[in-house]
């Protein structure tokens, strides 16, 4: 695991030296982003998502307190330059989630040039579809002016594989949790998975993770786990968590729980669609479909959240659901009552969902909540 | 078999040893330090009775505090422990309202004292015994004079929920000529909203057990149940139900280990 620890410090280097080559880097804000056109545009995709606490009091000097911590965060490294992600972007990628975000880009314009996406704000029929795949071929012309290439039907099609690939081996990592006790913390899982956000050369992070699978096979074959049999293994969905925002994932461990499975955009959300790699369809409008279906709160209604949820839950025989919503986030606020309803009445379970942000303020309350939790599912378990 | 639970709460510390059927208890404030308070209070009880440490079978710790007392065996939320204090006391209660100096708490419960769901206010302290406090203070009253003083008045809605903004509102309503009682039953009423508010959400439990230090005022209790719409069971030992849940499951270590 230590390698993934540095690799962040590993991937600056390499980024610089890919700029130094005249390679473009395109920074991404949300998984609705299509990387496959950045890369297809020769471009390195890069995720710009702020998931610190450090950068919100600047942000908040405009943005207002009441506010997601996510994207006061992923404001406060631009404005501040402190995020040596952004620093590099050449090109930005932004799209109309929800309210907070799409309105701090209208500031956040001035500090890059960017690109904004215009969503629909659902996920199903034609006309939804029509629209998406409208936007994705403004976005493929703006790449193309912006970074001065031409995106050919041939490269969107290799670099649709190659995504895919990295997609199958990120799945494959976080499906070693299947096993009962999980061989792989939650902590480190999302560290390892955090991997392709920031990778310059994404054969090599495939590379590494494959390193990594065997790695972990091994340790699971010989029996070990970092958790004692019995752990309640609990499902993490809601809001994007990541490095430094890791705080709840944190206290479910530190409280006696085994986070086996992460639903949210750096988990599985993102992993489980794949583009369909059929030659006789068009790559974009295969893009589209793929990225149409993540199931976010953002869309309305977001169905296809219940039905992966359904499907996890099962898989990886879940004891008990956190949902997890930063501060201010009303999509993924309303839509904890919906989840908690159909966690409790199709599968029983016991579900906690938590409101919070990036500050160490309340960690003794999630304490209390997430150690109560535990205790639950622990004798639901032993039952 | 003797068994000890401490509930370090944040105003006040109770201990409660328990012996077969019987049990004693004792409360005590505590102060700046959870654990110099918990270590007075625990050798108090034992001297009460005339024991010592090697007599005790297991100690459960509970309370925000529970993490700062080295000498205890084991940790419990106060949640797990106060649904098992609950059940103890009240055989078929299904939900516990718990309002501390810190938090509040809604608990439901199925009919072996197992904690089965539960709700606890945010970060903010309004419907907490903090709440009453600040607002006490603001009147020059102690907290304890608040429920005799609200009785039969006439609440006053106050439109702010945040502690802060409270305090100044109720100044400026004292300001207006209105008088405090209507203050102190419209204060009254809203920690009760909200606390009511909480606990439908997890479903309505049919036996209500009020616990923690507020379930000693009258004002919020009868309010607390004109919104629910239906009774509480108040017992006389509601503010010790924490640490005699912890107790009881200091007796369920025991037993599991001996088996
Ligand atoms: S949660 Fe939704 S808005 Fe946020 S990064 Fe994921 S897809 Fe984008
Ligand atoms: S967490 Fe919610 S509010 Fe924050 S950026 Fe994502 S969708 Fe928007």
């Amino acid at each position: 695991m230590k390698i993934f620890e540095s690799f962040r410090d590993l991937s600056i280097m390499n980024l610089e030296n890919a700029k130094k080559n005249k390679i473009k880097i395109v920074g991404l804000y949300c998984a609705f982003a299509p990387q496959e056109l950045v890369l297809a545009a020769g471009a390195i995709p890069v995720s710009l998502c702020g998931t610190k606490n450090e950068p919100i009091a600047e942000a908040e000097k405009v943005l207002p307190r009441n506010l997601c911590p996510l994207i006061k965060s992923s404001f406060g490294f631009a404005i501040t330059d402190t995020c040596p992600f952004f620093r590099m972007s050449d090109y930005v990628i932004a799209e109309t989630t929800c309210d907070g975000k799409k309105k701090m880009f209208e500031f956040l314009r001035r500090y890059r040039p960017m690109h904004v996406m215009q969503l629909p704000q659902n996920s199903e029929g034609t006309r939804a579809f029509d629209w998406w795949l409208a936007e994705l071929q403004v976005l493929r012309n703006e790449l193309e002016k912006n970074l001065a290439v031409e995106i050919s039907e041939d490269s969107l099609r290799q670099a649709i594989k190659l995504a895919n690939r990295e997609r199958r081996t990120m799945k494959r990592l976080h499906e070693m949790n299947k096993i009962d006790p999980a061989p792989l913390s939650g902590l480190d899982l999302m560290t390892a998975l955090w991997v392709k956000d920031f990778n310059a050369d994404k054969e090599d992070g495939i590379e590494l993770v494959n390193g990594l699978i065997e790695e972990v096979a091994e340790i699971a074959g010989s029996g070990t786990s970092p958790f004692p049999r019995g752990t309640p293994r609990i499902l993490l969905t809601g809001c994007p968590v990541g490095l430094g925002s890791e705080k709840v994932v944190m206290l479910i461990e530190k409280c006696g729980g085994s986070v086996v499975c992460l639903e949210n955009c750096g988990g599985i959300k993102t992993l489980e669609y794949l583009v369909e790699e059929n030659d006789q369809k068009d790559p974009l409008e295969a893009l589209a479909e793929r990225y149409l279906s993540i199931p976010c709160s953002c869309m309305s209604p977001n169905s296809g959240r219940f039905e992966l949820l359904d499907r996890l839950i099962t898989e990886y025989r879940i004891d008990g659901v956190v949902d997890l919503t930063w501060q201010a986030c009303h999509t993924y606020n309303i839509e904890a009552e919906m989840i908690r309803d159909f966690v409790k009445k199709d599968f029983d379970l016991p579900f906690l969902h938590l409101e919070t942000d990036y500050s160490s303020s309340d960690l003794q309350q999630l304490q209390t909540r997430i150690s109560a939790f535990i205790e639950v599912a622990g004798r639901k378990k032993q039952q | 078999m003797i068994t000890v639970g401490l509930d370090l709460g944040s105003v006040t510390t109770k201990a409660v040893l328990v012996e077969g059927s019987s049990w004693t208890s004792l409360i005590r404030p505590t102060g700046y330090s959870p654990r110099q308070a918990g270590k007075q209070a625990f050798e108090e009880l034992l001297g009460n009775a005339g024991l010592k440490r090697g007599d005790i079978g297991f100690i459960v710790g509970t309370g925000y505090g529970r993490i700062s007392v080295p000498f205890i065996d084991k940790a419990v939320t106060e949640i797990t422990c106060h649904a098992k204090g609950a059940h103890f006391l009240v055989k078929e209660v299904d939900m516990v309202i718990d309002i501390g100096g810190q938090d509040s708490k809604v608990i439901a419960i199925d009919r072996f004292g197992n904690v089965t769901d539960f709700a606890m206010n945010d970060r903010c302290a309004a419907g907490t015994g903090k709440f009453l406090e600040v607002i006490a203070a603001a009147l020059g009253l102690d907290v304890s004079e608040l429920a005799m003083l609200s009785k039969d008045a006439d609440p006053v809605q106050t439109s702010n929920m945040c502690t802060v903004f409270v305090e100044s509102e109720v100044i400026s309503l004292l300001a207006e000529g209105v008088k405090r009682e209507r203050i102190i039953a419209g204060i009254h009423q809203s920690v009760a909203a909200r606390v009511a508010a909480m606990a439908e959400r997890l479903g309505k439990g049919a036996h209500i057990v009020f616990t923690g230090g507020v379930a000693k005022n009258e004002g919020v209790r009868e309010f607390l149940c004109k919104e629910l719409g239906r009774d509480l069971h108040v017992v006389p030992e509601s503010q010790i139900a924490g640490a005699l849940g912890a107790a009881l499951l200091a007796r369920e270590e025991v037993r599991l280990k001996s088996l």
